[in-house]
């Protein structure tokens, strides 16, 4: 059998002065969106985006239960983010808290995140809604991104059909 | 009252929503003032302080044509902006990119216990 992946960017918009909204689409069903979102061992293999190694992936999947994200960036400095459930709809819809650890005060800098994943014809579009207190928090965010090391961006079609094999 | 400095940044330039909506108009091309003031709905001072701070950051060009001013959208002073979003949508491009690849072994996990323990090709 054939692997096809459906490679493709990430589509990032400013819709507010505090809000981020990504958005992208998958070629499978939601279901397996959710379960490799939302397993901590599946997360590891992809959550750190080619930029270091995942140390910490906690998850606790309930309203009020907690998530901790750790990963050493290009093998030098630690990014910490952490946050707490708020609604969780199987498949669907996950909102939680999301804190930036690298920041001063970072607790009354909590973002809110809203996933929605919605199905069509077996294929899910992924949305992340990032919502901040204010204009500098959600600034701040997209800095982040760069801070944890920026890399070329690496062709992993490669990688894909090694771990396919 | 000292007057609240602007920076000269394309980043402040655009926070503020009125000056937004001033660059959303001239994305349809050269406007002149009387033109804005009207889209806009604010008074004229208004509408010329913040063209001000626009064309500070060079996010707009003007030129004069008989007895109205003309303003037009200049896209290369926003490129840092575009460019600052675009890092930030290649680290989840590329997290997304990873994603696929669990993605795809999940689905193929699945598709064996549906085919109850069946061959691996």
């Amino acid at each position: 059998m054939e692997a096809v992946t459906s490679r493709g960017a990430a589509t990032v918009t400013l819709p507010t002065d505090e809000q981020i909204l990504i958005t992208r689409e998958f070629d499978a069903p939601k279901h397996l969106v959710y379960r490799a979102w939302t397993t901590p061992e599946l997360v590891k293999r992809w959550w750190h985006a080619n930029r270091g190694e995942m140390t910490i992936c906690e998850i606790d999947l309930r309203v009020g239960g907690r998530w901790r994200y750790v990963m050493i960036a290009d093998g030098e400095f630690e990014v910490g983010f952490h946050g707490e459930y708020r609604e969780i709809v199987p498949n669907e819809r996950l909102v939680s808290t999301e804190v930036y650890e690298g920041i001063p005060d970072a607790e009354s800098h909590a973002a809110l995140d809203t996933l929605t994943l919605t199905e069509m014809a077996g294929r899910t579009t992924l949305a992340i809604l990032v919502e901040h207190p204010t204009k500098e928090g959600r600034d701040a965010h997209i800095n982040s991104g760069m801070e944890a090391g920026m890399q070329d961006a690496m062709d992993l079609l490669e990688q894909v059909a090694v771990s396919l094999r | 009252m000292a007057r609240a400095a602007t920076t000269a940044d394309a980043f402040n330039a655009v926070a503020e929503p009125r000056r937004r909506q001033i660059l959303d108009a001239l994305a349809g091309g050269e406007r002149p003032v009387n033109d804005l003031v009207r889209v806009l709905g604010l008074a004229q001072p208004q509408v010329s302080k913040h063209l001000r701070v626009l064309r500070e950051v060079g996010a707009v060009d003007v030129r004069d044509e008989g007895r109205q001013r003309l303003y037009r959208l200049n896209g290369h002073a926003l490129k840092p902006i575009h460019d600052w979003v675009k890092t930030y949508e290649r680290s989840w491009s590329e997290r997304f990119d990873r994603l696929d690849v669990v993605l795809e072994d999940l689905k193929q996990l699945e598709q064996k216990e549906e085919g109850d323990g069946g061959s691996d090709e």
